[in-house]
């Protein structure tokens, strides 16, 4: 059975880095559920976090394979269990009829999202949580004016003093 | 000191001690042409740039050193991409250098512009672009240093024109240090306890030894720990050589064209030891039936490799020199002397009655026969490389390789074409020993013209075209799983190679029986020119025995 593994990865941050683990992904099989990439902790690096769908002996290799791109400077598999997952949506939805207008902002209270853009017809939501969270927002909200979704993918970090981080 | 970055990239490899470029200019690359003409590098000239991707590939097999290349923008590296990737299937390290259009126009589907650093990332170890020209010391210092230590590989300097013609102010880096780049990989001392005590308890130990022993010249030690364990070595195609083929525990390779020996006795062994190879599917058969009663060591300098095919019992992450070494101290610590056991009486026999069966097919010249009879002409020190085909099995199967690093053929990317340039490549590094090439007559023809090369810069190499008319080892598989259907694999008779080879200024040989052949080996390797030996052979002969594709080692055709 596939399982979901997440992936924390410091690379550098210069142009090509994200082909290069991108064509790496690629070319070795494996199938990019998503990838959330900015500035770590040192400027000149940045932080992938990977979401990637396989069988549990793909895991490792696929740690490995990661490390071994000289670009790559540090990759580890998160324990879903012991890692803070996030990720961020925004949500425009069709809100011209009064009635829906009020349930989206029912609906948004009770996901704790945020109203982060209204007109006359629609509105923009923001939402942070888990993958789970914002897909249940979603499919609560496709029946009525679904509009437009963005998602940037799980970001994570491990809980605690441990990580994934190299020292200067 | 301040300098044009064409003069920074000379006078970087200069410091990188290259002795050779292999090359052709173009537009892109023209301003590092113009400074080579005043530097004591040699430049040769190739009349193909696939060409001097593999010589300086075969450059680098034979000698240890690093090869490089270098061609111009666009086609010109594209064309250095076939030569590259067969470089980085079986870890040669090279450095190509390619010129590219200037920064202004990248991007902008310039004359003779094609995205290399794109095209080469999946089949390079790394790859780089600098735009500064101060940047070009310092990349030319990783190159190298990528390219030679750990997992070897080629590395591709992609430079646009404008900074080669650019000056700045230029430091030339002693050293560097890549971030993100281990190569310090050492045996763990329990591990290696670990491993001595499995095989010492083993009744069946045999050792699968990769291209990796001999990338890190682990060869003796390899012997030692073999001949400590009584342990028969089967080597991969890669690592031919890695241990003497007339050793009393060589079995020969394994795998789809591999040995009777090698292909039963994995069957048996209760212990595999794999050193530096990476289970390819050539080597395995078909993986779940692969050494199913064996526990499995496996030592390789590449982490990504370990589980990567194959899962293991025990993965140790090293220089395969250092961790045979490690591990024959740790056994001779613990290991009372094995003399003789039932194992080692087994593949003693076995080998004796294969030696008494002679072939004795009525043809004179059959390429076992040629081939058998090449070993005994030739040095052992000669370096044979091979092209790609049946040729190339055959070779395997029947020349006897006796020292690490006289053996060079494209293993991985099992490239056609390859085995010319690279005995061309191999010559100009250890100029005093004899260079054969085994060819097909197909592969010959993928690049011939390396003949100009091999004839003006004077290179004299033995090209022995095994000549079937025929793109041999396609027709041995429409011959043997497609019914006899021959599709698009019959080449005629042309070229006339006796003509081709004299055309060229080389010698051109045709010959038609096992003595003729005999003298003409031995005549080439005194002549000052390149010889083509011509050998007509039975388009009909098949490179037995085989495993067909997928099927396990034990399902052995022949």
């Amino acid at each position: 059975m596939p399982k979901t593994f997440i992936i924390s990865a410091l690379v550098e941050h210069k142009p090509g880095v994200l082909y290069k683990v991108s064509n790496m992904f690629w070319r070795r099989g494996f199938n990019i559920e998503s990838v959330a990439i900015g500035t770590a902790e040192q400027e000149d690096l940045a932080r992938m976090t990977i979401t990637i769908k396989g069988e549990e002996k793909d895991a490792e290799q696929l740690v490995s394979q990661l490390e071994k791109l000289i670009d790559v400077l540090k990759a580890a598999r998160l324990d879903p269990q012991k890692a803070v997952i996030r990720e961020l949506a925004l949500i425009k939805l069709n809100a011209s009829d009064p009635k829906i207008r009020s349930d989206i902002f029912h609906y948004v209270e009770v996901f704790r999202g945020r109203i982060v853009d209204v007109s006359p017809t629609s509105a923009i939501v923001e939402i942070v949580g888990s993958k789970d969270k914002i897909d249940a927002f979603i499919n609560l909200t496709r029946d009525f004016g679904l509009m437009e979704v963005a998602r940037t993918g799980e970001t994570a970090l491990i809980r605690g003093p441990e990580s994934v981080r190299i020292d200067v | 000191m301040r300098m044009s970055g064409a003069k920074a990239l000379v006078e970087s490899l200069e410091k990188e001690r290259v002795e050779v470029i292999f090359g052709l200019p173009g537009g892109a690359i023209m301003p590092v042409y113009d400074v080579l003409l005043d530097s004591k590098v040699r430049h040769i000239l190739v009349r193909h740039e696939q060409s001097a991707a593999h010589m300086a590939d075969g450059y680098a097999r034979a000698s240890r050193k690093t090869g490089v290349c270098m061609a111009t923008s666009g086609p010109g590296a594209t064309n250095l991409i076939t030569g590259i990737a067969t470089a980085h299937l079986d870890s040669s390290p090279i450095v190509a250098i390619t010129g590219q259009v200037s920064t202004s126009q990248i991007g902008l589907d310039a004359f003779q512009e094609a995205d290399m650093i794109g095209i080469a990332s999946p089949v390079t170890k790394y790859s780089f672009q600098p735009r500064r020209v101060e940047d070009i010391p310092v990349t030319v210092k990783k190159a190298f240093h990528i390219a030679s230590t750990g997992r070897p590989g080629p590395v591709l300097i992609d430079l646009p024109k404008d900074i080669q013609m650019d000056s700045a102010e230029v430091e030339f880096p002693m050293k560097v240090e890549v971030r993100g780049y281990r190569t310090d990989y050492k045996p763990d001392p329990e591990k290696i306890g670990l491993a001595a005590e499995i095989l010492a308890n083993s009744e069946r130990p045999l050792i699968l030894a990769g291209g990796g022993v001999i990338l890190s010249d682990a060869s003796e030690e390899l012997q030692k720990v073999a001949e400590t364990i009584l342990a028969p070595v089967a080597t991969s195609l890669m690592g031919k050589g890695s241990i003497p083929e007339d050793h009393p525990l060589s079995i020969g390779i394994i795998g789809m064209h591999g040995s009777k020996e090698a292909n039963r006795l994995i069957y048996e062994a209760d212990t595999l030891l794999a050193v530096g190879c990476r289970f390819s599917d050539r080597t395995t058969g078909k993986l779940d039936e692969f050494c199913p009663a064996s526990k499995v060591i496996h030592i390789d300098i590449d982490p990504a490799e370990i589980g990567k095919n194959r899962c293991v019992d025990l993965a140790i992450i090293s220089d395969a020199k250092m961790a045979l070494e490690a591990l024959y101290r740790a056994l001779t610590k613990t290991l009372t002397e094995k003399k003789d056991t039932a194992w080692s009486r087994k593949l003693k026999e076995m080998k004796e009655t294969n030696n008494v069966k002679t072939e004795n097919s009525g043809r004179d010249l059959t390429p076992p026969k040629i081939l058998k009879e090449l070993r005994r002409v030739l040095p052992p020190e000669a370096i044979v490389t091979t092209e790609v085909g049946q040729n190339q099995m055959w070779a395997s199967l029947y020349f006897k390789v006796l020292k690490p690093r006289t053996f060079i053929t494209s293993g991985g990317f099992g490239c056609m074409g390859y085995g010319f340039p690279a005995s061309i490549g191999a010559k100009t590094a250890i100029p005093n020993v004899p260079v054969v090439d085994v060819a097909g007559d197909g592969s010959f023809m993928m690049t011939e013209n390396s003949l100009a090369t091999s004839v003006t810069e004077n290179i004299p190499v033995t090209v022995i075209i095994l000549n079937n008319r025929m793109l041999g080892m396609v027709a041995q598989w429409q011959r043997l799983f497609y019914n006899r259907r021959y599709s698009a694999v019959s080449l005629g008779d042309v070229p006339d190679f006796q003509k081709l080879a004299e055309a060229y200024g080389a010698e051109g040989l045709r010959i038609g029986s096992v003595e003729e052949f005999s003298r003409a080996v031995k005549e080439s390797l005194k002549s000052e020119v390149t010889t083509v030996i011509d050998v007509p052979i039975d388009p009909e002969e098949n490179v037995l025995p085989m495993v067909p594709a997928g099927y396990s080692l034990k399902d052995v055709i022949g």
